[in-house]
């Protein structure tokens, strides 16, 4: 692993029980993520493209190999201090924009500047230009039910790179919107990846969104395909 | 940095009706509880504003109250013929031979009625009370069958207002004036002229007590040692202080079935705050996954949702104490199991006792709380995120 490895992945397996059913979601998962690449994991439903994004954010944890991210093993750190590094390290952008409803747009960008030492009025800087780099400056005093879609996953954009993380991790980012918010979607993140050097890696099933990254990798009933292969048509 | 408050108090604002019902829950527990301790502050502060002192009450060795004692008039002229009591100007020591006795009367709200205490008493025995204050009518004159009635007494019972006769003893008794005695319980008595009202009720030779002023603190303890040493007279002295302070234990039956009630309906409002409390968790919980996505800690939930329930509870705390307080003030009575008879009182909401109303409140939030917010907290990412 040099200097501009951002994700390293071990022989990750993943397994969990489901009622009495025993389930494989991920096996020998090998993958290698460097710096300012914008990754795009595909496959159909239940390949293992999520708990990969998962495992790579440290939201769950291996059944068996090794995770190593921002040259941290995440093996070895303890909740807490996986939830101090995920906010520290990691954007997280979810399918169902996941904004708190009670709080506005700028507030709800500013949640994650809480853990951190920055005082109130640096916070609400932060937030601001956030969202002024996803073109929302004039929905900071919205909630999210006086948003649209688009707008709130433009939001949950703004949350995720406020904290100013190395790697942004992006779950169907695109999943629930339209074409035209989804295309606006995938230009920012496209845009963060090349202006601002974000190493961003977005599962999808949509190849049309597929085609903003720089790299397509493919699992398929778990296993993630070697570089390169795409599965049978 | 734990979440904002803004999160909790918000979230409790949208989800307003369940808001308002648990609290609403949480204020009633609370007022049954200060309604409860403001009777009671009320009670005490009348049995215990009574007395100088000064003033010994001398009464039969072992009698719990004045009604039960019984001083021959022998005895009084011995005792006022001690050392250490204060004298008037004429010269005249300052003991008051006094007789107490009850009669039922109609209440205003309550025809059965209840036991209300008739001093006899002579104008040393006024001039023993400096704190009585005529409001209405004028002072009784001896011989003349009339009484006084305490101003709380004149508000609380039919036909005790000025020009009233009472029929107690031997006959009528006419209302002549209205004393005002303060919080002290003597504005639940009815005064009499001593001699007429031991005569009615053939008591001329046997009195209840005697009431006197000791020129100091010395002089008072070594009255009561005096009384207690002479075994001809078989008496016993007791501060006055003292005497009604040990009424108070009258108000302990109350105090207690009455905190026994708060404590099982806090028990059932504390379920309610942990059972809205539990919906709230279920209902946010990928609001929660999002949260620890953030990088928010299970600590800082667990906070988070135990304050949310803190907040709840005191809100119903302040709804509460909003409840109560057209109490205060209030006049009311109630049975006193020494003296037989009613001691009325005033309904005293404190800002000690809010101030337990609130405490008591954030009990219930927090026993009420803890448990669903440690669900939240113990909750997987993953399964919180999945939920709808």
């Amino acid at each position: 692993m040099d200097n501009h490895t951002v994700i390293e992945t071990i022989d990750l397996r993943k397994e969990y029980k489901r009622d009495e059913f025993h389930v494989i979601a991920l096996q020998k998962a090998n993958l290698l993520i460097q710096q300012s690449e914008f990754v795009a994991l595909m496959g159909p439903s239940g390949s293992g493209k999520s708990t990969l994004l998962y495992l790579i954010a440290a939201i769950d944890r291996p059944s068996q190999g090794r995770v190593r991210v921002l040259g941290q093993d995440l093996q070895e750190l303890s909740d807490k201090a996986i939830a101090q590094w995920r906010n520290e390290n990691i954007g997280f952008v979810f399918q169902t924009f996941n904004l708190i409803p009670v709080l506005t747009a700028r507030e709800n960008v500013e949640l994650p500047l809480l853990l951190t030492g920055l005082s109130k009025k640096q916070r609400i800087e932060h937030a601001q230009t956030a969202l002024k780099l996803v073109g929302l400056e004039d929905r900071m005093s919205h909630y999210p039910r006086q948003l649209s879609g688009g707008q709130e996953q433009r939001v949950a954009i703004a949350r995720a790179i406020v904290t100013d993380p190395a790697l942004i991790l992006a779950d169907e980012p695109t999943g629930d919107l339209d074409a035209h918010s989804a295309h606006e979607i995938l230009t920012i993140l496209a845009r963060l990846n090349k202006e601002q050097n974000k190493t961003v890696v977005m599962v999808t099933h949509d190849p049309h969104a597929a085609r903003f990254a720089g790299k397509i990798r493919y699992l398929e009933k778990g296993e993630l395909l070697p570089e390169g292969s795409s599965p049978p048509i | 940095m734990a979440i904002p408050l803004s999160y909790n108090f918000r979230n409790l604002r949208v989800r307003k009706t369940t808001t308002i019902m648990t609290a609403l829950g949480i204020a009633l527990t609370v007022a049954v509880l200060l309604g409860i301790l403001a009777m009671v502050a009320g009670l005490r502060t009348s049995l215990q504003a009574t007395g100088h002192p000064l003033h010994l009450l001398v009464m039969r060795k072992n009698s719990a109250s004045e009604l039960v004692s019984q001083i021959t008039r022998e005895a009084f002229m011995n005792i006022r013929l001690k050392n250490g009591i204060e004298k008037r100007a004429d010269g005249e020591p300052m003991a008051s031979a006094e007789i107490v006795t009850v009669m039922s009367l109609p209440r205003k709200n309550d025809p059965e009625g209840s036991n209300v205490t008739i001093r006899g008493l002579s104008r040393v025995g006024i001039g023993l009370r400096p704190g009585i204050r005529l409001t209405a009518g004028r002072w009784l004159v001896p011989g003349q069958r009339e009484v006084m009635v305490g101003k709380s007494v004149a508000a609380r019972f039919l036909n005790c207002s000025i020009g009233n006769t009472l029929y107690f003893g031997r006959g009528e008794w006419k209302i002549v004036g209205i004393f005002d005695a303060g919080k002290t319980a003597f504005s639940n008595e009815i005064w009499g002229e001593l001699n007429q009202v031991a005569a009615d009720f053939n008591r001329s030779e046997v009195l209840s007590s005697v009431l006197l002023r000791a020129t100091d603190l010395m002089a008072l303890q070594a009255l009561k040692n005096s009384m207690a040493d002479d075994q001809r007279l078989f008496l016993e002295g007791k501060s006055e202080v003292e005497y009604y302070a040990q009424q108070t234990a009258t108000a302990a039956p109350v105090e207690f079935l009455g905190i026994f009630v708060a404590v099982i309906m806090a028990i059932g409002s504390s379920f309610a705050a942990m059972n809205t409390m539990y919906a709230a968790v279920v209902r946010r919980a990928r609001e929660i996954g999002t949260l620890r996505v953030l990088g928010f800690s299970r600590g800082s939930i667990l906070l988070s949702f135990v304050i949310e329930a803190l907040l709840l509870s005191l809100l119903g705390g302040l709804l509460g104490i909003l409840l109560i307080l057209p109490l205060n003030g209030l006049e009311s009575g109630t049975y006193n199991n020494i003296t037989f008879s009613e001691t009325g009182f005033d309904f005293r909401v404190t800002p000690l006792i809010m101030t337990i109303g609130l405490s008591f409140a954030t009990i219930m939030g927090i026993l009420g709380g803890l448990l669903p917010a440690r669900m939240a907290a113990k909750q997987d990412i993953l399964n919180a995120l999945r939920e709808l």
